[in-house]
């Protein structure tokens, strides 16, 4: 019966043949380009951002200056810088790590500035109690100022992240075979760009979507210390 | 003798807060710090536990001795672990149940293990009457409840002196009684106690000396009934007359 269905809507057929063909690089690649550029990212983003709250000399002005280029450049100009200028220079790197390395670092400088602000709105009293318990700088830190920081910083990091799900698509352009260039393949054989794309949009939409949702679940558990009398 | 500062300086860019102050405390005392607002009593509070970095002072603290002015953070860190301070806005720790507050600084500063330091933590807190509310956040307790824990989470780490930075200045007056309550016990318990307050009734049948401090420097200071009954000097009898009533900092 199904067969019947694609025989007379040849289109649904492409579709559903498609449908796998786009969703395991989705899986095996858009995913885990998401997941390790964007943990490297936060390890960047948080090491960054106390540097600056510490006011640490020297390091405040590199990590100023880091921030400062990634922001600045467009992230398509960053894949290709990597990719295809670096082997001039003899560094060739495989197409997956250069992504990784370059989401990482661009996403890096962004989430450095989210977590820095949120580390500058937990109250100062915060820092000196720790400092006046016996803890040192760096205890204080871990354990009492970043956790509050980090549940501040949840919404707006959680924004980066679906927003770097959808910018792997640019990977495409350093031939690394996620998401929309599985898609770009399949519709260099069969010509059905209207359709494909909208296929791959929505599968982008069903990433983003699921990530909204652990949002919203991360964010119950993190407000565990909050006022629920409001 | 548990402490002693000579010629503490300190500036905040032109104005000069503390115009070398002295100070004596010994063991089991109480010692009431009173002045006027600006008089650089919290600012004197906040150089002995180095939140404040003095321009200048010594400091003799468990048979060593310091300078304020160029205090590394190891020894910093090594005092700190034998003080304890109670903020005027309690400052506990947010992400912390009052259970963990207390017990932070034993587990992580003092390496004691984690069921001793909770023995310790529930036993502190059920001295401040604060025991069934162990398990609950900051953001669930009353200020004069908040307070409490964080006297709790002073005493817990058995120190050699307790700071109290104004600790019932931020409280509604119905919840300063519970607060002040468990200082005259702990006071009662011989604890050295160094508190800057505003509570001329605490100061008075509570502290074993007081300090009048005003512009900066010390004005008089000797023992409370003294200093109450009959002051020295005509400013501290002045500010004594009008009940200390300059509540805001």
């Amino acid at each position: 019966m199904l067969e019947n269905l694609f025989n007379s809507f040849p289109l649904l057929g492409i579709l559903a043949d498609s449908f796998p063909k786009i969703l395991i690089p989705g899986l095996t690649v858009t995913i885990p380009l998401t997941a390790i550029a964007f943990s490297c990212a936060m390890l960047i983003a948080v090491a960054a951002a106390i540097v600056q709250f510490a006011r640490v000399p020297v390091a405040t002005q590199l990590c100023r200056f880091y921030i400062w280029i990634f922001r600045g450049t467009p992230l398509l100009v960053q894949l290709f810088v990597v990719f295809y200028g670096l082997p001039k220079v003899g560094v060739r790197i495989e197409p997956f790590p250069a992504a990784v390395i370059v989401f990482s670092l661009n996403e890096g400088a962004y989430c450095a500035e989210t977590v820095r602000a949120a580390l500058e709105a937990v109250p100062a009293g915060q820092l000196e109690a720790g400092l006046c318990a016996g803890l040192s700088y760096l205890q204080t830190m871990r354990r009492i100022v970043l956790p509050q920081a980090m549940r501040t910083a949840f919404p707006p990091l959680s924004n980066s992240l679906i927003a770097m799900v959808k910018d792997t698509s640019l990977a495409a352009n350093i031939t690394v075979v996620e998401m929309f260039r599985a898609t770009e393949q399949i519709n260099a054989r069969v010509y059905e760009p209207l359709a494909l794309y909208i296929e791959v949009g929505l599968i982008y939409l069903l990433f983003s979507t699921v990530l909204t949702w652990l949002q919203r679940v991360g964010e119950r558990k993190l407000s565990a210390y909050e006022s629920r009398e409001g | 003798m548990v402490l002693e500062v000579n010629n503490v300086r300190k500036s905040f860019g032109q104005a000069q807060v503390l115009k070398g102050v002295d100070l004596r405390v010994e063991k089991g005392d109480v010692v009431a710090i009173l002045g006027p607002s600006g008089s650089g009593k919290t600012t004197l509070l906040r150089c002995l536990n180095f939140l404040e970095r003095a321009d200048e002072g010594t400091l003799r603290f468990d048979g060593e001795e310091f300078r304020l002015g160029r205090m590394s953070k190891k020894d910093a860190a090594r005092v700190r672990k034998k003080t304890a301070f109670v903020f005027q806005g309690y400052n506990l720790f947010l992400n912390k149940t009052a259970l963990e507050n207390v017990t932070e600084g034993l587990i992580v500063a003092r390496g004691i293990p984690k069921a001793e330091a909770e023995e310790l933590g529930r036993r502190a807190l059920s001295k401040v009457g604060m025991a069934e509310h162990m398990d609950q956040y900051p953001s669930q307790l009353s200020g004069g409840q908040q307070q409490r824990v964080a006297i709790a989470r002073a005493m817990a780490v058995e120190p050699e002196i307790i700071y109290f930075d104004e600790p019932t200045s931020a409280l509604d007056p119905e919840l300063t009684g519970e607060v002040l309550a468990v200082m005259r016990r702990l006071a009662d318990e011989g604890m050295t106690m160094l508190v800057v307050t505003h509570e001329l009734g605490f100061a008075r049948t509570v502290s074993s000396q007081t300090v009048f401090m005003e512009g900066g420097v010390v004005v008089e200071s000797g023992p409370s009934k003294k200093v109450f009954e009959c002051p020295e000097e005509g400013r501290t009898r002045a500010f004594l007359q009008t009940g200390g009533l300059e509540r805001k900092e």
